[in-house]
């Protein structure tokens, strides 16, 4: 058993930069290396593209990702992470093997599955946003629950080098390393607690260094085009140094690991997860130095009895156009062009097969973004107006933006730069399954 | 004075909920925050906003609070028709708040 040892986050989410990875494994003497790459609504999306096609549903940028890692992690002896299984994690580990034959490189990977519960899923369950029954929230086209450490544990004892998944609670993917080197019990919950802080301090990547914080008038960070992802020197009590790799960009001080600490954190007592309930109100930190902060503190209760399930549907069509305005009475025009759009839809001017509802309108460079402006801002020099609304079918979707490029020889004088976009909608709503109705279920590939 | 001044804050978001975390740049500054920075206050400022409850946590181990904003998202990330739908911005928000 080591008494020590180093994780690296080099992916906070699917579209995360390919380089601050690599820079982590090649010099960042790492034990292992995490790619964190499933967002809420990723799996839902990634189901869809397996349904177009049984070859896909893992992943999109897997390929580029492990083509550019897999030499450098054999070479090093790092250990890889990942999610990036997303739908298909067999598929996405026979694709890892398949890269390392032609590079002719000897791994063995293991996928975990499990987290699939479509065919097991009760419809007629409440979804915990709605209150409502799941079926009544629209076609359903994908069921996944979070799972823990299980299938990753497995995957390490079997002697992967790469563990592949699909759904599983982001700090797992930390947490089942530091069980799998430390001999950690998993109902140790204090030790499930303190691995939980580390592997969400960890989860975000860029978000720890710098990423997301940075604010040049009140918090500068260096060096941002070539921003350090994180690493933690974690020891078998549970405490973490979290840092960086020497000469990268970005910062690791007490203002980044606070807030990446509290983000998206519904209850600090209790943060839920499949393997512990984390408390992070006894969490403590302290600068060591240079990029360095320490961690330690935080305990936890026994896991829940449920799993998680996100559960995606088919919500509606998406239809934005927009189009800018700019100089004297900018503003004015702007109004005047959202009240003839307005005006069109209520006068049924506007032919959809469908009624095309919830009407949008936004002043970008006012009001767009916080829905107020706080009554402080004076009239901008240039305004973009956004149209958005929702509809049944992509095509009743793009008369939306179809209106307001019409604007163009039909609205008010000099407005310019028309995009019109349209995009079908995957919903997420979430419920709640006894944990008896799934386990993880793990397959080695070897190449 | 605005918060900007005194303190930093991040937003999350879960479902339709969002979380601010508003940390003061001085450690010394955490009772005034706490003080003044009141589930009331930052609901009158989020009004428009946050439509649901809020919940402050106070995290005194590391000189911090957390606002818990339920129904502050339009609906959520994933079906409101906002640009900004995880409310990714809306730490800016709080931190336009008076003092």
């Amino acid at each position: 058993m080591k008494d020590k040892i180093r994780i690296g986050c080099g992916a906070g989410f699917s579209g995360d930069r390919l380089d601050p990875a690599i820079v982590l494994a090649q010099k960042g003497k790492l034990d292992y290396l995490v790619l964190e790459c499933l967002a809420e609504r990723t799996i839902a999306l990634a189901q869809k593209r397996k349904m177009k096609d049984p070859s896909k549903g893992y992943d999109p940028l897997l390929e580029r990702r492990i083509e550019s890692l897999l030499p450098i992690l054999v070479k090093n002896k790092v250990k890889l992470i990942t999610n990036m299984g997303a739908a298909h994690p067999t598929e996405g580990a026979r694709t890892i093997i398949s890269i390392a034959k032609k590079m002719k490189l000897q791994i063995k990977v293991a996928a975990v599955e499990g987290d699939d519960v479509f065919e097991k899923l009760d419809t007629s369950a409440l979804a915990i946003e709605t209150k409502a029954p799941l079926k009544n929230s629209g076609e359903l086209i994908s069921a996944n629950a979070y799972l823990g450490v299980e299938g990753i544990l497995k995957g390490l004892q079997d002697g992967a080098d790469i563990v592949i998944t699909g759904r599983v609670a982001d700090p797992s993917l930390f947490l089942a390393p530091m069980i799998h080197e430390f001999g950690w019990s998993t109902t140790n919950y204090d030790l499930m607690g303190k691995g939980t802080v580390i592997g969400h301090l960890l989860e975000c990547a860029g978000h720890i260094t710098g990423g997301y914080f940075a604010d040049p008038v009140k918090k500068p960070v260096e060096g941002l085009h070539h921003l350090g992802h994180p690493f933690a020197d974690v020891g078998n009590d549970g405490s973490a140094i979290i840092s960086k790799v020497e000469g990268t960009g970005g910062v690791v001080n007490l203002q980044t690991v606070k807030e990446q600490l509290l983000y998206e954190v519904i209850n600090p007592f209790e943060y839920l997860t499949p393997d512990v309930a984390a408390d992070f109100t006894s969490v403590k930190v302290k600068q060591l130095g240079k990029d360095q902060v320490e961690v330690t503190g935080g305990h936890g209760k026994a896991r829940p009895d449920t799993y998680k399930v996100s559960v995606g549907y088919k919500a509606f069509c998406l239809g934005e156009g927009e189009i800018s305005y700019a100089g004297q009475s900018a503003m004015e025009r702007a109004k005047l062009a959202a009240e003839i759009i307005t005006n069109r839809f209520a006068d049924g001017m506007i032919l959809s097969d469908y009624p095309i509802t919830d009407i949008r309108i936004d002043y970008v460079g006012v009001s767009a973004i916080h829905r107020t402006d706080f009554k402080t801002s004076r009239s901008p020099y240039e305004i973009r107006l956004r149209v958005a609304g929702k509809a049944r079918t992509l095509e009743d979707a793009a008369l939306i933006g179809e209106e307001v490029e019409a604007l163009y020889t039909n609205g008010p004088a000099a407005g310019g730069g028309v995009r019109k976009l349209v995009n079908e909608v995957v919903g997420i709503v979430s419920t709640l399954m006894d944990r008896t109705q799934t386990e993880a279920r793990v397959t080695l590939f070897e190449s | 004075m605005k918060l900007y001044e005194i303190a930093h804050s991040r937003a999350g978001d879960k479902g339709n909920t969002l979380t601010l975390a508003l940390i003061p740049y001085k450690e010394s500054d955490y009772p005034t925050l706490c003080e003044k920075v009141t589930v009331a206050k930052v609901k009158n400022h989020l009004h428009e906003i946050v439509w649901g409850d809020i919940v402050r946590y106070e995290l005194p181990n590391i000189a911090s609070l957390l606002f818990v904003c339920h129904n502050a998202l339009l609906g959520g990330v994933t079906t409101s028709l906002a640009m900004d739908t995880h409310g990714k911005t809306l730490s800016y928000a709080l931190l336009e708040m008076e003092i």
